[in-house]
């Protein structure tokens, strides 16, 4: 090892990624696009479920009561009343709307002799997740209900119903339960390992289809110099665009940060190594730009977006799949991450993950070597 | 003519798969979208990781504690004694609720007084965490209702309460299966990613090689270099269109209620836009690294806001505008259409129409520049 070599590498690097700006320019640009969209584009939260009402029993009161507890509900929004099923039919078919209630007609009359009358719901369940969310939606707003009938012929038997069973909810690090600070993390463990593993894994393929490779190999360098120095300047953009995304996250989204900014900093480097690192094992065995880009974005995009706990939560999937999770390193450091901007979890709590994530860099930095030394030599 | 652009067609043809990695890559990456989109994605939130801290451990408590997990949504998966504990769980992520019974929970029950549950929830997810309070809601609701019912049986009090009784349907998806949402909208990922990737990538190769000149310098006509170029492309896409069909309704059983002939149209309709902004990336990028990144910048956004994972309905009500301009927006409706709904053109035409006008703009506009570019 020779830093004097590693540094005429990296500056050879450094010279190449100022010739060509505009990747440059969009290596800083995408991250903060990608923030800007997840940040304000994209909620998880279900409301105004668009509904279409057909009340066949509109003349009583009792009846618009009911309605009432969903006209002033954020969680639905009643877009229009109808009075046939073709209207239905037609309006969920070209989805106008989610869901479609019909109350009977004789609702009001059974409620009222003290029977039970159904309440018709039909829903578009192509959507399936959104369409199990606006069923709950409904349910407790029917259980309520329910429980208040129940209150209320009781009370007029002269039973007062004394005790109650109250629940109280007590949310844990995001009291206002915004979505934005459960996003946000993610994001960025998205960006740094999609933009680190996107820009590596070309930059060794295109020394092959140039040809360049060999003039590099012919000089004195050696196979460590050669990756370390083509190392340096990614990881150099690999921490500017964390210290974007953690501005943003901060200032902009209003994320807190509970934790020790220090610890961001050497975690944040492990994983970058480990997905730089990637990057550049795609593009040695890649050779081919094309096929490294397909490569890096099949090798980490996607795993990224849905295998670690990002958007989907682990515990929901297939055993099988779950064990896959765990060779995700995304998952490791979007955990880190919330720990640290949401929890304020320190080494203690944090330590098996930094384990992981520290198992990631070395080996895959230790597979590019090694895969790169048979390449060449 | 037809001489010139055969020739092309099969100089392309074997570009792409000469490198028989390639040619894994086109199957093999649909594949695996398809497996992870079939399994993983699944937003539905069953099985919740639950702790259970219940200091009263009386028959009430434990009665309350059944109707909770009797529910398939919540799984004990610790029993915790103490607060520490509790902070823990929470800290490190191991249970994504805490349900805490205090002491004397049982006895004020049988006083007739009032008692309290505490639900302790991860908010660091709050989509989930919102979710998980109204199943508890909807579980602490119906256990006061049987409470209450079974005092008026004690008291020998006679009467029928009133009740909504709820029934609901779900149609097109009747199981509410969270992959027949996903798996066909994989065909629109699959085919703009791939379509954006290989076109752009592949003609800046030839500029940043060299041989670019060497295709202007021959007899062919720039219009028959773009056919021959994008068609490959276009027969790939179409490829990967099919063996997802293929395996989406095969293996994973997504229903297909619609037309084939349909999907076909529609994918070629889309293709247009697809493989034109390929082209169009194609001449502004100097390097095939810039014209990844430029389909990346361009990708993220159209798969993002095309109503592929994150419903249209729920983004703000400017990006919903925005949305209008997103072709992927339209393929991805009559995909779903197609598999899901079983409607025909009938109900999908203004989709189509859309579509083809995009389509038709901006291949028009690439051709354009790519011709002013090469001449």
């Amino acid at each position: 090892m020779n830093l004097k070599r590693i540094l005429a590498v990296s500056s050879k690097e450094f010279i190449q990624i100022r010739r060509d700006p505009r990747s440059l320019a969009l290596a800083i640009f995408i991250p903060v696009l990608l923030l800007l969209i997840f940040g304000y584009g994209l909620s998880l939260d279900i409301d105004r479920v668009a509904t279409v009402v057909w009340n066949q029993d509109a003349s009583s009161k009792l009846t618009r009561d009911f309605l009432l507890n969903f006209k002033n509900s954020k969680y639905f929004k009643i877009v229009k009343y109808t009075d046939n099923y073709r209207d239905i039919q037609h309006m969920i078919d070209n989805g106008q709307v989610m869901m479609a209630m019909v109350i009977p007609k004789d609702f009001s009359h059974f409620i009222e002799s003290g029977k039970t009358s159904t309440l018709q719901l039909l829903v578009d369940g192509s959507d399936s997740n959104t369409a199990t969310i606006a069923m709950g939606y409904v349910r407790s707003v029917v259980a309520k209900y329910n429980l208040n009938l129940l209150v209320k012929s009781l009370s007029s038997l002269g039973v007062s119903p004394a005790r109650s069973v109250d629940m109280r909810s007590r949310i844990w690090f995001n009291m206002g339960l915004n979505s934005r600070w459960f996003i946000v993390p993610g994001v960025i463990a998205m960006i740094i390992m999609v933009i680190a593993a996107l820009l590596t894994s070309i930059c060794v393929a295109r020394e092959w289809e140039r040809g360049t490779m060999e003039q590099l190999i012919s000089t004195p360098v050696k196979a460590p110099e050669l990756i370390i120095g083509k190392f340096i300047p990614y990881f150099v953009i690999g921490f500017v665009d964390l210290f974007v995304a953690v501005v943003m996250a901060r200032f902009l989204f209003g994320v807190p940060f509970k934790g020790s900014y220090l610890l961001l900093v050497f975690l944040s480097a492990l994983f970058l190594t480990g997905a730089l690192s990637q990057g550049i094992l795609i593009s040695t065995v890649a050779r081919t730009q094309l096929l490294a880009s397909q490569l890096a974005m099949l090798t980490t995009f996607i795993p990224t977006m849905l295998l670690s706990g990002f958007i989907y939560p682990i515990f929901n999937m297939p055993q099988i799949v779950q064990g896959i999770t765990y060779l995700i390193p995304a998952r490791y450091y979007i955990i880190i991450l919330r720990g640290l901007f949401l929890k304020g979890n320190g080494i203690d709590e944090m330590w098996d993950d930094a384990l992981f994530l520290l198992l990631f860099a070395f080996s895959m930095f230790g597979l590019a070597i090694i895969k790169f030394r048979k390449k060449v030599f | 003519m037809f001489e010139r652009i055969k020739a092309i067609l099969i100089k392309e043809f074997k570009q792409v798969l000469r490198d028989p990695r390639m040619k894994t890559v086109i199957i093999i990456s649909p594949i695996i979208q398809i497996i992870i989109f079939g399994y993983a994605a699944n937003k539905d939130i069953d099985f919740i990781p639950t702790a259970i801290y219940d200091q009263d451990n009386t028959k009430e408590s434990r009665l309350l504690l059944d109707s909770f997990t009797y529910s398939k949504y919540f799984v004990p998966k610790y029993y915790i004694h103490s607060e520490a504990e509790e902070d823990r769980m929470l800290d490190k992520g191991l249970v994504s609720a805490v349900l805490r019974i205090d002491r004397g929970f049982g006895r004020n029950i049988k006083a007739g007084k009032d008692a309290n549950v505490q639900l302790a929830l991860d908010g660091s997810d709050s989509n989930t965490a919102m979710i998980i309070a109204g199943y508890a809601n909807t579980i602490i609701n119906t256990y006061q209702y049987n409470l209450l019912k079974s005092d008026a049986d004690t008291m020998g009090v006679q009467f029928s309460a009133p009740s909504v009784d709820l029934r609901d349907r779900a149609w097109f998806n009747e199981n509410l299966i969270s992959r027949n949402y996903y798996l066909p909208g994989v065909i629109a990922s699959i085919v703009t990613i791939m379509s954006l990737l290989l076109t752009s990538m592949a003609i800046v190769r030839e500029k940043e090689i060299g041989t670019m000149e060497q295709l202007i310098v021959s007899p062919l006509r720039p219009l028959e270099l773009i056919f021959g170029k994008l068609l490959p492309f276009g027969v790939i896409a179409l490829f990967q269109c099919a063996l997802i069909t293929t395996l989406g309704v095969l293996w994973f059983h997504i229903p297909f209620r619609g037309s084939l002939v349909l999907l076909v149209l529609a994918t070629c309709v889309y293709l247009f836009t697809a493989l034109g902004i390929g082209l169009f990336i194609s001449t502004i990028a100097s390097t095939q690294q810039e014209a990844m990144m430029s389909v990346f910048l361009f990708y993220m956004p159209t798969f993002l806001l095309s109503g592929f994972a994150y419903p249209i309905a729920n983004m703000p009500e400017v990006i919903q505008y925005f949305t209008l301009i997103n072709p992927m927006r339209y393929y991805l409706i009559i995909i779903r259409g197609i598999f899901l709904k079983g409607v025909g053109i009938d109900i999908l035409w203004t989709n189509f129409l859309v579509l083809l006008l995009f389509g038709i703009f901006v291949i028009t506009m690439s051709t354009l520049r790519f011709q002013k570019k090469i001449a």
